[in-house]
C-alpha cells in the first residue's frame, strides 16, 4: 500500500465532558494524488489534518505511510509539510531565511540551499522578495511564502489548513488554481481542508465530505 | 498542539530549578518563620501560642498594626485622589508633552524604595525645601511618600481602562438626556470600577509592605509591623516577636491580594479612536487634573539633588567627593561609599544570573498553561504575596548555617540570593506574556519543517524571546540594585549594598552624612532609572504581530 493510509482516526480534546472532534475516520491518498477535506466550520477537519501531521495527538486509530505506522514517528521525521490558515511564518526571519528554514532542518549545504531557495521564490512569483521582513509582506504574498516555505524539504505530503481563507475573494480564486499547478507540477501529494465547495474543487482530484467529526 | 516539553518526565526535570531554589531559600525560610511565629523557638509545637498571643496584643504590637493601617488606607485614599483624575487627563486627551508627562509619571514606581525615602527626607527634614512645615517625622510626610511611590499605579491601572472604554458610550448617555456629571457617574465610573478596586487592591499591597519609607521617614516615633520585625531583630535580638510579627504581615498581605485577585475583571473591548485635542475650557481642567501630580513628583527629587549639591556654606560637588574616599568619622559605615557602590553592582549581577536561569526556564515551562503549570506559576508569585522583610528574616533564620554541606554562615551569597528571590516573580511577571504570545502553531510549523524539539526552542522560541528576556534581565538587575527590605537583613555591617549603606548614613545626624546620603541615593537612582530605560528600549514587540 504506498502513499498515506488513515485507519479509524479519532482527535478528543481534554474537558469535561472531553469533546469528540474526530470520531473514527479512514480514508487514503494516493501518490501525487490531491484529496480535499470538505465539511462547516467545527465539523473536525482541521483536527483530523493536525493528527495526520503530528502535531495533535491521535487519540484511536492509525496514520500510516507507504505501510509504516507512523504512531511513534515524531513530527519532524514525517517529511510531511503542513500550511496554516494564517502562513504562521517566522517573524525574526527574512522571507529567504523562511523559505530555507526546512532545508536547514534537513543539513542541506549553503549553495544548494540559496539555489532552490531562489526556484521556490521563482514559482510563487516572489523572486524579488527574498531580503524583506514578513512583516512587510501582503496576505497574499505571506501565504505564497508559506506555500514555498512547506515545498522547499520536499515533503512527502503536503497538509494545506483553508490555506486561502483568510484572503479576499478574488485573490482567492487565482491562488486556489495557483496552489493546484504548483502541486502538480512539483509531483506532491497533498491534502487540504476548506470549507469552500467551490476551492475544493479547483485544487482537488478527489473531495471527502466530513460532518460532524465523521466522513459522510 | 503538542504542549513543549513534549513529555513529562522532562517537564519536572525542568521544573526541579525552580523548585529547589525556592524551596530551599524561600519556603523553607518563609515556613520557619511561620512555624516560630507559632509555636516559638524550636518550632516542636509545645503549644507555645500563648507566646504568640503576649506579643501580638502588647501595646507595641497593637500599635505597629494599627500605624500600618493607617498608613495604607492614607496612601491608597491618595494615590487615588491623585491618579485618578491625572489618568483623565492623560487617557482622555491627546496634547503636547502628553507622552513626557506620562512617562513621568510612571517613573518614581521603578525608583529604589530607599531613594524615594531619601527624597522625602531631604524635603520635609528641618533644613529642607519644606522643612518650615514642620513634618519631617510625620505620618502626613509618609503619606505623601506613598503616594508618590504609588500614583502611577493608579495612572497606569485606571488609565490603561479609560483608554480603552470608548467614548461614544459616554456620548450614547449624553443623547439619551444625561448631564456631563450624571453620564460620568451613570456610564464611565462603572465601567471603570473594576480597574479603580484593582489599583486600590494594588496600592494598598504597596503601601503595607513600604519597609524603607517607614524606616527612613518615621523616625523612632512612626513604626509599622515591618519596621518592628526589623527593630525587634536588631535592637532587641527578639527573634520570636520578630516572627510572630511576619506571621500579622503575611496575613496583612494575604488580604490585600485576595481583594487584589477578586477585583480584577476583564477588560473592554480596547476601542479605536478615543483621545481627542481638549478644548479651551478643558484645556484648564487637564492642567488642573495634572498639577497636584507633578508637583508631588517633581518636588522631592529637586529637594534631593539641592541636599546633594548643598555644603556648608554653598553649593558643590564634595558630598558627590566624599563617597570616593573614607568614610566620615561619626557615621558607623566601615566601608567608603564607592565600594557599598561596588558590592551592590556586584550581588546585582549575581541575584540577576541566578533569578535569569530560574526566572526564562519557569517562564518557558508555565507558558503553556496546564494544571502542573499553573501550580508551578503561582508557587513562583507567591513570594510576592510575602513582603521582602519576611524573606529576608526568613533567610537570616535558616540559611545561617551550613546547608548541604555548603557554609552559608555570613556568606555574602545570601544576599543575591534573598534579592533573586524577590526579583523572580516580578521577572517572570515581565516575561510570561511574551512568551505566551508565541503561537504554538509557530512552533508546529517549524516541527513539519523537520526542526527537532530541541532545534524549535532555539531557532523559534530563543530569537523570539530574547528581547523580552533582555528587558526583564534588565528589571531584575534594578529591582536587585535597589531592594532594600531583604537585603536589610543578610547583608553583613561591615559589606553594606548602596541602598544599606544610604540606609545607614541617613540615620546619623550631620551634614557630612546626610549629604553624602543624599548624594549616594542621586547616584543609585541614576543607575537604577539608566537600567530601566535600557530594559524598555529593549522590550520591542516582536512576533506579537503576526
Amino acid at each position: 500500500m504506498s502513499g498515506l493510509r488513515v485507519d479509524d482516526a479519532r482527535v478528543t480534546y481534554p474537558g469535561t465532558p472531553p469533546v469528540e472532534a474526530v470520531r473514527g475516520v479512514s480514508f487514503d491518498v494516493g501518490p501525487g494524488e490531491i484529496v480535499a477535506l470538505l465539511g462547516p466550520s467545527g465539523c473536525g477537519k482541521s483536527s483530523l489534518l493536525s493528527a495526520v501531521v503530528g502535531v495533535t495527538p491521535l487519540a484511536g486509530g492509525t496514520v500510516a505511510w507507504d505501510g509504516e505506522d507512523l504512531a511513534r514517528v515524531p513530527v519532524h521525521r514525517r517529511g510531511f509539510g503542513l500550511v496554516f490558515q494564517d502562513g504562521q511564518l517566522f517573524p525574526h526571519l527574512t522571507v529567504a531565511a523562511n523559505v530555507a528554514f526546512g532545508l536547514e532542518m534537513a543539513g542541506v549545504p549553503r549553495a544548494s540551499r540559496e539555489a532552490r531557495v531562489a526556484e521556490l521564490l521563482a514559482m510563487v512569483g516572489l523572486e524579488e522578495l527574498g531580503g524583506r521582513a514578513v512583516t512587510e509582506l501582503s496576505g497574499g504574498q505571506r501565504q505564497r511564502v508559506a506555500l514555498a516555505r512547506s515545498l522547499a524539504p520536499r515533503p512527502r505530503l503536503l497538509a494545506l489548513d483553508e490555506p486561502l481563507s483568510s484572503l479576499d475573494a478574488d485573490l482567492r480564486g487565482r491562488l486556489a488554481v495557483d496552489v493546484r499547478d504548483l502541486l502538480r507540477a512539483t509531483g506532491t501529494t497533498g491534502l487540504v481542508v476548506t470549507h469552500d465547495p467551490a476551492e475544493a474543487d479547483v485544487m482537488a482530484d478527489r473531495v471527502l465530505r466530513m460532518e460532524d467529526g465523521l466522513l459522510v | 498542539m503538542i504542549p513543549w516539553p513534549a513529555s513529562a518526565r522532562l517537564w519536572w526535570v525542568l521544573a526541579g530549578i525552580p523548585l529547589v531554589f525556592l524551596g530551599l531559600f524561600f519556603l523553607w525560610p518563609a515556613g520557619t518563620v511561620i512555624v516560630r511565629g507559632l509555636f516559638g523557638e524550636d518550632g516542636l509545637g509545645r503549644g507555645d501560642l500563648a507566646g504568640a498571643i503576649a506579643v501580638l496584643s502588647s501595646e507595641r504590637t497593637l500599635r505597629a498594626i494599627g500605624t500600618t493601617v493607617v498608613l495604607a488606607l492614607g496612601g491608597t485614599a491618595g494615590s487615588l485622589a491623585l491618579g485618578i483624575p491625572a489618568a483623565w487627563a492623560l487617557s482622555r486627551y491627546e496634547w503636547r508633552g502628553r507622552r513626557a508627562v506620562r512617562a513621568l509619571v510612571t517613573v518614581p514606581f521603578v525608583l529604589p524604595t530607599i531613594v524615594v525615602a531619601a527624597a522625602f527626607s531631604a524635603l520635609f527634614s528641618a533644613s529642607g525645601l519644606l522643612g518650615f512645615l514642620g513634618l519631617d517625622q510625620s505620618m502626613a510626610a509618609i503619606i505623601l511618600a506613598l503616594v508618590f511611590f504609588n500614583v502611577s499605579v493608579v495612572v497606569r491601572i485606571v488609565g490603561g481602562a479609560w483608554e480603552s472604554l470608548s467614548p461614544r458610550l459616554n456620548d450614547a448617555a449624553r443623547t439619551l438626556g444625561a448631564s456631563p456629571a450624571r453620564a460620568f457617574a451613570r456610564v464611565t465610573l462603572p465601567a471603570l470600577k473594576p480597574a479603580i478596586a484593582s489599583s486600590a487592591a494594588v496600592v494598598m499591597l504597596f503601601c503595607s509592605t513600604s519597609f524603607a519609607l517607614v524606616l527612613v521617614l518615621g523616625g523612632s516615633r512612626i513604626r509599622t509591623v515591618e519596621t518592628e520585625i526589623y527593630v525587634q531583630v536588631n535592637q532587641f535580638l527578639n527573634l520570636r516577636a520578630a516572627a510572630v510579627l511576619a506571621l500579622v504581615q503575611v496575613v496583612f498581605v494575604g488580604i490585600a491580594l485576595w481583594v487584589s485577585a477578586r477585583a480584577r475583571s476583564p477588560r473592554p473591548p480596547a476601542s479605536v479612536e478615543t483621545m481627542r485635542r481638549p478644548g479651551g475650557r478643558e484645556r484648564l481642567a487637564v492642567a488642573a487634573a495634572l498639577a497636584p501630580t507633578l508637583v508631588l513628583l517633581v518636588l522631592p527629587a529637586l529637594a534631593l539633588i539641592e541636599r546633594s549639591l548643598r555644603v556648608v556654606g554653598g553649593y558643590g560637588l564634595d558630598h558627590y567627593a566624599a563617597l570616593f574616599g573614607e568614610p566620615p568619622l561619626r557615621s558607623t559605615l566601615s566601608a567608603p561609599v564607592w565600594e557599598a557602590m561596588v558590592t551592590s553592582l556586584l550581588t546585582a549581577a549575581a541575584a540577576t544570573a541566578i533569578a535569569g536561569v530560574v526566572g526564562i526556564v519557569t517562564a518557558q515551562l508555565v507558558a503553556r498553561r496546564s494544571r502542573r503549570a499553573s501550580w508551578l506559576e503561582s508557587l513562583v508569585m507567591l513570594p510576592l504575596g510575602v513582603s521582602a522583610v519576611v524573606v529576608g528574616l526568613g533567610v537570616l533564620l535558616t540559611l545561617n548555617r551550613s546547608v548541604l554541606g555548603v557554609d552559608l554562615r555570613g556568606s555574602w551569597w545570601l544576599v543575591p540570593i534573598a534579592q533573586a528571590v524577590v526579583a523572580l516573580p516580578l521577572m517572570v511577571r515581565a516575561l510570561l506574556p511574551a512568551a505566551r504570545a508565541i503561537d504554538p502553531r509557530l512552533r508546529a510549523a517549524a516541527a513539519t519543517l523537520g526542526a527537532s524539539p530541541w532545534r524549535v526552542l532555539w531557532r523559534v522560541d530563543a530569537p523570539l524571546l530574547r528581547s523580552a528576556a533582555g528587558a526583564s534581565v534588565a528589571f531584575a538587575f534594578a529591582i536587585a540594585m535597589g531592594e532594600f527590605g531583604a537585603t536589610a537583613f543578610v547583608a553583613r555591617p561591615d559589606v553594606p549594598t548602596l541602598p544599606t549603606a544610604i540606609a545607614r548614613l541617613l540615620s546619623r545626624p550631620g551634614i557630612e552624612n546626610v549629604g553624602m546620603a543624599f548624594a549616594a541615593s542621586v547616584l543609585l537612582a541614576a543607575v537604577t532609572a539608566a537600567v530601566m530605560l535600557a530594559s524598555e528600549r529593549l522590550r520591542t514587540t516582536v512576533g506579537a504581530e503576526i
